[in-house]
């Protein structure tokens, strides 16, 4: 009877099995890194705008707060997105001929409004309210980063679930003082742990992790 | 035209059964053994019996029903099947403890009764490990079925998340994934290890080099040195060890689905070993219902002896025992517990709008196969092919019986209702059996569906009647 395989079917036999595995184990890594990595989440890929509006230029140069214009953010689940009528309080007086600006001009003339790309996307299914955060001390910053430096809007966190609860579980460590709510440069300091817990107490801040607290 | 030569198998020459003493018919040696069960594969599709084609392809039209079903299911939802609150758990759940059952018997076959050193296991112990694998697949798509979005079923395992979540450790059904998944993984390692020297076999008798291919690249480089059985048997005898808690632990943990609840009917202390011992029951009443059409179509009733079939009955019996003892007690503690709830459930399981359903449970299960005490019925072939196709329906019957009626009447009578299967929930149960019956079907065909070097071993104990075999003589 002849020899149906010839001696190198042993080696390939055993690179199989050294391939199915490491085929395995890279399929799984390639899906862990695709699935964290920006390809999905989209954190620092900042979208094309209709207006290329630079948070860096408004709010690290002009030196304006947060709330003129995202102006519910302390009593509504909605920061809010300024309507053309807040951008227009001042481009109705400066860069009021810029190109740059022309849809703004555009909107205002007719009261369509500007369809601005959303950066942060919750889901549907995902209950959130910035007022809460707002006012018990969790900064703007601690979510959406120095959008001071960001010359177009960019996402830093992932918005995961696992972002959301490394948060609730210990709100200790990302909790500032109301006052440094709305500071956008503000740095924890090194005694975070001991500030933290003292605030926590004091804004009577819970530790909310059940499943209905944001899928409701 | 009528040589042996060109008539299909079903229809050569019977050869007879030797009797209840005998585990292997006269005049074998390790050719005949290796020619006729390795024979079977290599048939020509014109010798083939005819009845193989009408049963595959029946089953095969009710795996299309099965798509349909799922099709229907994953587009319209869950609401297709007749579970609603407080019936939640319906076919799904019934058919998905079924299977598992079913399966059980392959193992204890293949694993325990190895360990035993039962002679009459060998000529079912493949067949039946078979049996097991493809119980398992079709348990294992009912709790994916229920899920209401099959798509997740991931979830279910532990798997680094960027949600952070874990599934629930506390929960029985969580216990389920992994008792089902190691079961399932263990059988088809045992299985696919038993099949490696009957591969070899398979390869050095095919007619075709590509035949000769495809057995050989499966039969993964088996010489049958002596040092390749060594290792084997160390191998296959380990596997047998690490098979056993298996048989014992899946059921149980199964059973803990139900008795870790506090709805009455469930919350008892009895269920795992009765579960146990009615997978078993089940699984015995399978593999009857299989292995006595097989060995008459493919002409083997010299490898499937009565022996096989008296020993199969007699655990069917046994265990059929154990579980009218599980019965009697859940009657007797639902009495003595003086619980109110518990008497309810059970005088409502008996007289309530499913009564119909433990009259049948009983009269299949525990009255009818006591006939089997009798020589004559356990000897009677067909008598005791229509015992085991009751079984199987009793312990189905059991199982409707456990998850409806313990249900659809709960503590407080504004929550009662009662649950009727939809054309859907028959057509999913029925498609699994179809896919089951074609599974079967293509193993028959494919893969030598008794171990040939087992009986081989056999044909040497039966020639050498002295020499005991053990473990030292390697």
């Amino acid at each position: 009877m002849p020899q149906i395989f010839r001696p190198s079917s042993n080696t390939i036999a055993r690179v199989t099995i050294v391939a199915v595995i490491l085929l395995l184990v890279s399929t799984l890594g390639l899906a862990y890194i695709m699935d964290r990595g920006p390809w999905i989440t989209s954190v620092r890929f900042a979208p094309e705008q209709p207006v290329p509006f630079s948070h860096k230029h408004h709010v690290k140069d002009d030196g304006i707060d947060c709330r003129y214009c995202h102006t519910s953010v302390e009593n509504s689940s909605f920061a809010g997105l300024p309507p053309t009528e807040i951008c227009m309080t001042c481009h109705s007086q400066i860069w009021n001929n810029a190109s740059v600006t022309q849809p703004i001009r555009d909107s205002w003339a007719s009261g369509k409004s500007i369809e601005w790309v959303r950066v942060h996307k919750l889901p549907d299914f995902v209950y959130f309210n910035h007022s809460i955060h707002i006012n018990k001390g969790i900064g703007c910053s601690a979510c959406h980063g120095q959008v001071d430096e960001m010359p177009l809007m960019y996402k830093v966190n992932t918005l995961n679930m696992n972002w959301c609860l490394n948060c609730h579980r210990d709100p200790a460590k990302f909790i500032r003082p109301k006052s440094e709510v709305f500071n956008v440069d503000y740095v924890y300091p090194a005694n975070q742990a001991e500030l933290g817990a003292k605030l926590v107490k004091e804004y009577h801040v819970q530790s909310l992790t059940d499943c209905v607290t944001c899928h409701r | 035209m009528a040589t042996p030569e060109n008539l299909k198998v079903s229809e050569l020459p019977e050869i007879p059964d030797p009797g209840a003493d005998e585990i292997l018919g006269p005049g074998h040696n390790y050719a005949t053994v290796t020619e006729r069960i390795g024979g079977i594969v290599y048939t020509p599709w014109k010798r083939w019996p005819g009845k193989w084609w009408i049963g595959a392809i029946i089953s095969f039209i009710f795996v299309n029903l099965l798509m349909t079903a799922m099709y229907v299911l994953f587009f319209r939802g869950i609401g297709t099947w007749g579970v609603n609150i407080p019936i939640g758990w319906g076919f799904a759940i019934i058919n998905f403890v079924w299977w598992i059952g079913i399966g059980h018997a392959g193992t204890l076959i293949s694993a325990i009764l190895f360990l035993l050193r039962q002679d009459w296991r060998t000529s079912i112990n493949r067949f039946s490990e078979a049996m097991t694998l493809f119980a398992v697949a079709c348990a294992g798509m009912f709790p994916i079925l229920h899920l209401g979005r099959p798509w997740l079923a991931y979830w279910l395992f532990p798997y680094p998340n960027s949600m952070w979540l874990w599934p629930q450790p506390r929960s029985p059904l969580e216990w389920d994934v992994f008792a089902v998944s190691t079961y399932g993984t263990v059988s088809l390692v045992f299985w696919y290890c038993g099949l490696i020297p009957d591969l070899a076999s398979m390869r050095d008798m095919a007619p075709h080099p590509w035949q000769q291919r495809i057995y050989g690249i499966l039969s993964l480089g088996w010489r049958g040195s002596a040092i390749h059985w060594h290792r084997y048997q160390k191998a296959y005898l380990l596997l047998a060890g690490l098979s056993t808690p298996l048989v014992l632990s899946v059921h149980t943990i199964v059973s803990f689905d139900f008795a870790i609840s506090i709805i009455p009917g469930w919350h008892t202390t009895i269920f795992p070993p009765y579960f146990v011992a009615g997978a078993i029951y089940s699984g015995f009443a399978m593999v009857l219902t299989l292995i006595i059409p097989l060995r008459s179509w493919y002409n083997m009733r010299d490898l499937i002896t009565l022996r096989h079939i008296d020993a199969a009955a007699k655990f069917m019996l046994g265990t059929g025992l154990i579980v009218a003892y599980g019965y009697s007690m859940e009657a007797f503690m639902s009495w003595y517990s003086g619980d109110p709830y518990e008497k309810f459930m059970y005088w409502n399981r008996i007289t309530g709008p499913y009564g119909f359903t433990y009259v049948l449970l009983i009269l299949c299960n525990i009255a009818l196969p006591q006939s089997l005490w009798s020589r004559r019925v356990r000897h009677n072939i067909g008598l005791v092919w229509v015992l085991s196709l009751i079984v199987n329906v009793g312990m189905w019957l059991e199982r409707f019986v456990i998850v409806v009626t313990s249900l659809h009447r709960d503590f407080l009578p504004s929550s009662w209702g009662i649950y009727i299967p939809t054309k859907w929930d028959w057509a999913t149960y029925t498609g699994t059996l179809g896919f089951f019956m074609l599974l079967i079907f293509l193993f028959v065909r494919l893969l030598p569906s008794i171990s040939i070097f087992e009986v081989r071993e056999v044909v040497h104990h039966i020639a050498h009647p002295r020499e005991v075999y053990t473990e030292k003589q390697l």
